[in-house]
């Protein structure tokens, strides 16, 4: 569905992506693991248009990605949960979620897609009229999930989920992964907590200093000897 | 000084009616400011522009001073959407020391170019409403200076309802808020400016023809309008929607009162005083801290 091709990225003279190579295919969970300032977040961001490459391909069902801009690659149904959420502060839930059906094919969902919401997260329905930036952390999370679904996507990209939330919020995060998974989505999900990653992902990348140097199924690169030592501690 | 209280009142009403309009002037630059962080100087040229198209549809082409909105008002978006097009955009993410300087410089060039074509004469048009005048007990509320205030605040209301019911309404909202999140959803970034900042000028198209009954045009109209406009968008907090309305009522107050009770250009300084007073106290302004 999503194929990624020697991509390279750089922020000025520094080289943040040294030709990186991936795929997703449809219906699967995709994680690319690593430290921070491993490249993680400039993988995502190259993807959704907010950063351009220095040389290689992106290409989603065929159609290359890399010349577009956010929102024409937002309306094709690639949509980010960004790190840090990135809501819209002073409006309401329930505007923060029409928001997330802006493009046009998204909107004819609107309902259908509303209703998948309030069902994942009932809590939202409840705080409909609240401002987005008087909600907890965790409800925080939930909106900024719950905007990535109202865009009707057809690939949902996962930047650090996880991040500053309260053990029990992350297992609640990673139980919707399953959710959205089961309710057949394509998912790239992009974590620092590698075991919880790894369990429920069908295929796994570590990227180490801008580099792919570990891949094959979650399972595979849970028990290589590499992640063990480097990321589980063990 | 002679005080009474029939010229205290006089001046409240005055006062009123003149911040509905200092009002509406400011709603388009403060909305304008929200979305893209651009301070536009000349923005009170881009009145300028608006009440000379008013000025000469309605003393030399004899139309009602009110029909004239329907051409000023897109005019001005048309007029804002140009230059910041052309003159704008390409300096929105340098620094603001640099965009700063570029909106000044457009200010002067409209400015001395309304010099050269229209030449320095303060032009009036006398027309029916500016003669239209009616008692409130000890008051003269002036005909012209009423419908501008209703006008004003039937724009404003408007321009409120756009933003906060409408799809496009809400992707500027949203631009203004977190721009990297709204082009992830979807939204054209710089579609958006453009609208936004149209939109900003085009409330000053509104403003131009409900001000011709009753205020005279002069290439330095924009000067003091620009002024006011942006003492009332920092009192009412950059970027406040609500925040702009009200300060534009609080400044046409002290204007209007301070110069019934204080001699000669005293009443300026009232003005300016209140704006230091409030920026010592409350930098973010009156309203600021929470934005539209």
């Amino acid at each position: 569905m999503l194929t990624v091709k020697d991509l390279k990225v750089q922020y000025g003279a520094f080289v943040a992506l040294h030709g990186v190579s991936l795929s997703v295919t449809e219906g699967q969970v995709v994680s690319i693991v690593g430290a921070n300032g491993a490249g993680k977040t400039t993988l995502i961001n190259t993807i959704s248009g907010l950063l351009r490459p220095t040389a290689g391909e992106i290409s989603f069902e065929g159609r290359e990605l890399a010349r577009l801009e956010s929102h024409t690659i937002a309306s094709l149904g690639i949509v980010q949960v960004p790190e840090g959420r990135k809501l819209f502060p002073d409006m309401t839930v329930y505007e923060n979620l029409l928001m997330g059906s802006y493009s046009k094919r998204a909107k004819q969902y609107r309902k259908e897609s509303l209703e998948m919401v309030f069902h994942l997260f009932p809590r939202l329905e409840q705080r409909t009229k609240q401002l987005a930036r008087t909600l907890s952390g965790g409800e925080q999370q939930m909106l900024a999930v719950g905007r990535a679904v109202m865009s009707k996507p057809r690939l949902m990209m996962f930047d650090e989920p996880s991040l500053g939330l309260a053990p029990l919020l992350v297992q609640s995060i990673f139980q919707t992964i399953r959710q959205l998974k089961e309710a057949g989505m394509t998912i790239m999900l992009v974590e620092q907590n590698v075991r919880q990653s790894l369990q429920i992902s069908d295929y796994a990348y570590v990227l180490e200093t801008g580099q792919i140097v570990l891949e094959g199924s979650g399972q595979a690169v849970l028990e290589n000897e590499h992640t063990r030592k480097a990321y589980l501690g063990i | 000084m002679i005080f009474s209280y029939e010229l205290l009142a006089q001046a409240i009403v005055t006062g009123i009616l003149i911040g509905g309009i200092f009002a509406l002037i400011s709603v388009g630059l403060s909305m304008i400011w929200g979305v893209m962080r651009i301070i536009n100087f000349a923005h009170g040229e881009f009145l300028m522009i608006g009440m000379y198209i008013a000025y000469f549809l309605t003393a030399k082409a004899g139309w009602d001073p009110y029909l004239t909105i329907f051409i000023t008002t897109p005019m001005l978006f048309l007029v804002g959407a140009l230059i910041f097009q052309s003159t704008i955009r390409p300096i929105l993410k340098d620094p603001s020391m640099n965009q700063i300087m570029l909106t000044l410089g457009l200010s002067l060039i409209l400015q001395n170019l309304a010099l050269v074509v229209f030449k320095a004469d303060v032009l009036t048009s006398s027309t029916a409403y500016t003669r239209m005048n009616f008692m409130l007990g000890p008051v003269v509320v002036r005909g012209s200076q009423l419908i501008a205030f209703v006008g004003s605040a039937l724009t404003a209301v408007f321009l409120y309802w756009f933003l906060q019911k409408t799809e496009s309404g809400r992707a500027i909202r949203a631009t203004a808020q977190n721009r990297e999140a709204a082009a992830l959803v979807g939204v054209n970034v710089r579609t958006t400016y453009l609208l936004a900042f149209g939109i900003g000028s085009a409330t000053l198209g509104v403003a131009a023809s409900l001000m011709i009954p009753f205020y005279y045009t002069s290439p330095t109209v924009g000067l003091f309008f620009g002024l006011i406009a942006y003492v009332v968008v920092v009192l009412g907090g950059l970027g406040n929607f609500i925040g702009a309305l009200v300060a534009g009522l609080i400044i046409g107050l002290t204007e209007s009162v301070g110069a019934a009770m204080l001699p000669g250009s005293l009443s300026r300084v009232l003005t300016y005083s209140l704006f230091v007073v409030v920026l010592l106290f409350r930098p973010q302004g009156i309203f600021g801290g929470k934005q539209q």
